[in-house]
């Protein structure tokens, strides 16, 4: 497995990640060494084996949907850690032009 | 009072039977932050004012004779990626400069009712991401057997701080091998229970199907009490099991006899540290002497395992980590044109180069045209990896191993190479795929006096079984009780 500059520019774009020319070509040549050790996995036939997500043997924990004040919070102790907010909401740059 | 040779639970009798208050133990251990924390670098930020406000409610109540938890008036020390309600929480990164926890994590509600002193917030890898504390947008922690070496990580901090009695009891997470490496090469007890024994409500999420909260302490009885503390189901972690708590403390002092041990031949190989296998086949001994029978096994998809987590964890990690966006808690870039400029500078310039390098990775193998033959064929993989194991406990009840391959390495020595520093997890990481609780506790000293540590494996749920081992050997041996002399005069 090759990985190019390009690459790299897709998938920090994927990420939302700003990088720096350095940090590109460290990455490229970082994530193509780290990926060449994975090609190991290659080795197996794996055909016939079923995926593992996580090791429980359960699925579908359901809760009702509501806010959970008393767990996570009031909405002003939250609000308190944005970086701008403006009365009750987050402020974020106009989305729709 | 010599407060270094006390363990938790004296601790915790002594100041029930009012023969020693919360203020004067949790001051003591104040005290030695304030002198030998400059060097080793274990805390983020130490509560010593909230410390000892909690220790002086907790005398209050002992002198009314109120009704108070086992653990009542015991300092703690707790990985700065678990929330605090009202508490900075950084995760050792700078896009969580100024975030203050609006809720208090599971394990730190159960702590309250147990009457812990919280004493502070400890160092880790940035989102628990490494193996040395080296990968910490704040400061990097000196193992305090030698202050040129790394204490390990991610939860470096946590271990260090047990291990320099700067605190007798700590909470540790564990990914891939964050609590077991650090504890080993800290030369302290570290113990991962099974995948959901403990709630992770509120501690910042890495790799989900990994993470898993645990205790460190300087010896077995502290580790089974501290887990006791926190272990059950909690409705707000879905992955949380409904699976009956025993009595830890209780399981302890049963014999070994007839108890059978597994050496997975992987596990002993070339390139093993001679002094750590030497310390290791030592321990094995005492065990055996203890009445336990040895037995070879094979887990034959070990040297898998940690490409297998090279997948799966940053993966999992590229998900969790999206929520770092700059608009709701965080840091935030100044002067973003545009909100997709804000997301990518606030993340670029916020997190550090390996959650960086994490992210990428975690990213393009999930990427279109690239999920079958990464995340497909690692969680394939992943179940040959737990196959193994469930194989082995057919015919073992527990599984004995070196904890790392080398005692603790040097400050720099492995950070321009990613892969190399991986690979000093490559004994921890299976227990994570599998789900399996895993202990380290101390069995040696190299000849350059650093810490050895000997990892054991059980099957799901059986924590007691570990922790009656950790105790047995723990009554023959004396290196749990070896403390580092601290590079600082006194």
């Amino acid at each position: 497995m090759s990985i190019t500059k390009k690459d790299v520019d897709h998938v920090a774009r994927l990420a939302r990640l700003t990088l720096t020319n350095e940090e590109k070509e460290r990455y490229t040549a970082q994530l193509e060494s780290i990926l060449s050790y994975i090609e190991k996995l290659n080795e197996l036939d794996t055909t016939n084996v079923p995926p593992t997500a996580h090791v429980l043997p359960i699925s579908n924990v359901w809760r009702e949907d509501r806010a959970d004040q008393k767990h996570l919070g009031s909405t002003e102790d939250l609000l308190a850690n944005a970086p701008e907010r403006e009365g009750p909401f987050f402020k974020v740059k106009k989305v729709i032009e | 009072m010599d407060l270094l040779s006390l363990t938790a639970s004296e601790i915790a009798s002594k100041i029930r039977s009012r023969e020693l208050t919360s203020e004067e133990v949790t001051a003591a251990f104040l005290e030695r932050i304030r002198r030998f924390d400059p060097e080793i670098k274990a805390f983020n930020e130490v509560f010593s004012d909230h410390a000892l406000a909690q220790a002086k409610e907790i005398d209050t109540k002992i002198s009314k004779k109120e009704q108070v938890g086992p653990l009542a008036g015991v300092p703690i020390a707790i990985k700065d990626n678990m929330l605090i309600r009202g508490e900075l929480c950084t995760c050792s990164s700078n896009i969580l400069t100024g975030f203050r926890a609006t809720y208090d994590a599971y394990v730190i509600r159960r702590l309250r009712a147990a009457g812990t002193v919280f004493l502070g917030r400890t160092n880790l890898d940035e989102f628990a991401m490494g193996s040395s504390t080296e990968n910490s947008a704040l400061r990097t922690t000196r193992n305090p057997w030698d202050f040129q070496c790394i204490p390990g990580g991610s939860s470096g901090g946590s271990a260090a701080s047990v291990a320099a009695r700067l605190a007798p009891l700590a909470l540790g997470s564990d990914t891939g091998g964050s609590i077991r490496q650090p504890a080993a090469l800290c030369g302290v007890n570290g113990f991962k229970p099974t995948y959901g024994r403990v709630s992770r409500f509120g501690l910042v999420a890495f790799a989900s199907s990994l993470d898993q909260i645990g205790p460190f302490a300087t010896n077995a009885r502290d580790m089974a009490i501290l887990l006791q503390a926190i272990a059950g189901y909690d409705e707000n972690d879905s992955t949380s099991v409904n699976h009956p708590v025993p009595d830890y403390s209780a399981a302890l002092d049963e014999d070994l006899q007839g108890l059978r041990i597994g050496l997975p031949k992987e596990y002993f190989i070339e390139g093993l540290d001679a002094d750590v296998k030497k310390a290791v086949q030592e321990a094995i001994k005492v065990l055996q002497g203890l009445g336990a029978t040895v037995q070879e096994i094979s887990l034959p998809h070990t040297e898998y395992s940690l490409a297998v987590y090279y997948i799966l964890a940053p993966s999992e990690a590229s998900a969790n980590l999206s929520r770092f966006d700059g608009v709701r808690y965080g840091r935030r870039a100044a002067d973003a044109g545009n909100l997709l400029e804000l997301y990518e500078r606030s993340r670029g310039e916020g997190f550090g180069p390996e959650v960086k390098r994490r992210i990428m990775l975690g990213t393009y193998a999930l990427s279109a045209g690239y999920y079958e033959a990464y995340y497909a064929k690692a969680q394939k993989v992943r179940t040959l990896v737990k196959h193994d194991f469930d194989e082995a406990f057919k015919t073992v009840d527990i599984i004995v191993t070196p904890t790392t391959p080398t005692p603790a390495f040097r400050i720099g020595e492995k950070v321009s190479d990613p892969l190399q520093m991986y690979l000093s997890d490559i004994f921890t990481i299976s227990c994570n795929l599998a789900g399996l609780p895993g202990l380290s506790l101390p069995c040696g000293l190299s000849g350059s006096r650093l810490p050895i540590g000997m990892q054991l494996l059980g099957k799901p749920f059986n924590e007691e079984t570990i922790l009656r081992v950790a105790h047995q050997y723990g009554k023959k041996t004396s290196w749990h009780k070896q403390i580092p002399k601290l590079g600082v005069p006194a």
